[in-house]
């Protein structure tokens, strides 16, 4: 009981994106469509297990005053595979998430986990709580990608080919693709998650 | 010259690393409560990019790109040692990082506790790491326009967590609704503000 609870708080109660604000620069930049979105989250999804595995394994190593850097090279490394096996297997998501996967490196929502959680926690709770993190994210991104993505250019791509829909026709407002409307449209879904935060808990 | 003003122009106004593309957004948004600590980290972020931009540059010219070797011996002509730019790049940020550290403790006190963690936090502020990783992938001509892209991006995110720092001064006298409070309204404030830089993306020299 007590791991689920590990895990899901990262859904609702301590929402990477919507409560605590971590890892911003991927969740305003990628989130152009909700398959951008997606992918970018299943990508620090995967970073954020593994360095919190390899972290909570190694806490008793390092000593205090050398951590912070022992982390940071530990996350470059997974960020490293990550870009290579995306390269490989998406390449037209590698393309379009760009220089934004090398800088899962200085993602604050993994440098935040290895910090606060997996450094103190066992492995089994470090690992759960990396996933549940990373799920929480993604499910921020891929729903702010959506929103932006209906607003923008009417369609939602989930997944290209497989899953696209057109939800109206015509021009949207194209505001919400560029930059400003990344700000504007996590404005109010923070205000959204805020209210459904208190309903809730 | 005209091209090194095009370039520093470009990375203060259209390129601007928080209006366009989004880097150093934990920081822009949890130290710009008031004008003079966002000073501060702005003149730190400033200073760390105008540095660490240029050694990477060396860094990536001399060491890591593919045939960059050949200064030593011929035979390294296809030796290509790019993938470990992410590791290197972020070892001479941190360090770079220390030192800015140190000399604010010893020099201003004050600004030192007033930053708090944010100052070991510029180590992974996007904004610095975007900024050698832009450098490599724009593939600058030359040392001299590395340095001022470097100054130039500094200097963008300078002016925008000084302008919503001095907005969220003011804001706070404002009604506004209860669950906007706080970072709620900050993001729309930086939505409208990232329209208005929009208008300079017709800058041409």
């Amino acid at each position: 009981m007590k791991q689920w609870e590990n895990f899901s708080k990262g859904f609702i109660r301590d929402n990477p994106v919507f409560v605590l604000f971590l890892g911003l620069c991927p969740t305003l930049a990628v989130t152009t469509s909700a398959y951008n979105g997606l992918g970018m989250g299943l990508a620090t999804t995967f970073v954020l297990v593994m360095s919190n595995l390899v972290v909570s394994i190694i806490k008793n190593l390092i000593p205090g005053k050398v951590r912070i850097p022992t982390f940071i090279v530990v996350i470059a490394s997974f960020v490293t595979m990550v870009e290579m096996l995306t390269q490989a297997f998406v390449p037209d998501l590698y393309e379009q998430l760009g220089i934004f996967i090398p800088l899962i490196v200085v993602n604050c929502l993994v440098l935040g986990r290895s910090e606060a959680f997996a450094s103190k926690n066992d492995i089994f709770s470090a690992i759960i709580d990396g996933l549940g993190m990373g799920l929480g994210f993604a499910l921020a991104l891929t729903v702010l990608g959506a929103v932006r993505e209906v607003l923008g250019s009417g369609s939602l791509t989930l997944i290209p080919d497989v899953a696209e829909f057109t939800i109206y026709q015509g021009d949207g407002m194209l505001v919400f693709v560029l930059a400003p409307g990344a700000f504007l449209a996590l404005g109010y879904l923070i205000m959204l998650a805020d209210k459904l935060k208190k309903k809730m808990y | 010259m005209e091209n090194l003003v095009d370039i520093f122009v470009k990375s203060i106004f259209v390129d601007n690393m928080i209006f366009a593309y989004f880097l150093g957004m934990c920081s822009y948004l949890a130290v710009s409560k008031t004008v003079k600590t966002s000073t501060g980290l702005g003149l730190a972020v400033v200073f760390v990019l105008g540095i660490t931009v240029p050694i990477n540059y060396l860094i990536h010219n001399y060491i890591l790109k593919e045939g960059a070797l050949t200064w030593i011996s011929p035979a390294y002509a296809d030796v290509d040692l790019t993938f470990l730019s992410f590791i290197l790049f972020i070892a001479v940020i941190a360090s770079m990082v220390q030192l800015v550290e140190m000399v604010i403790e010893k020099f201003s006190p004050t600004l030192y506790s007033n930053l708090g963690i944010f100052l070991p936090l510029i180590a992974v502020n996007c904004s610095i790491l975007g900024g050698s990783l832009f450098m490599q992938e724009r593939a600058y001509n030359s040392l001299a326009e590395a340095t001022v892209f470097g100054l130039g991006s500094g200097v963008g995110w300078f002016l925008a967590i000084i302008g919503i720092a001095a907005i969220r001064e003011k804001i706070r006298y404002s009604n506004v609704p209860a669950p906007l409070r706080g970072l709620g309204i900050t993001f729309i404030i930086t939505g409208l503000m990232g329209i208005a830089f929009m208008g300079f993306m017709g800058i041409k020299f």
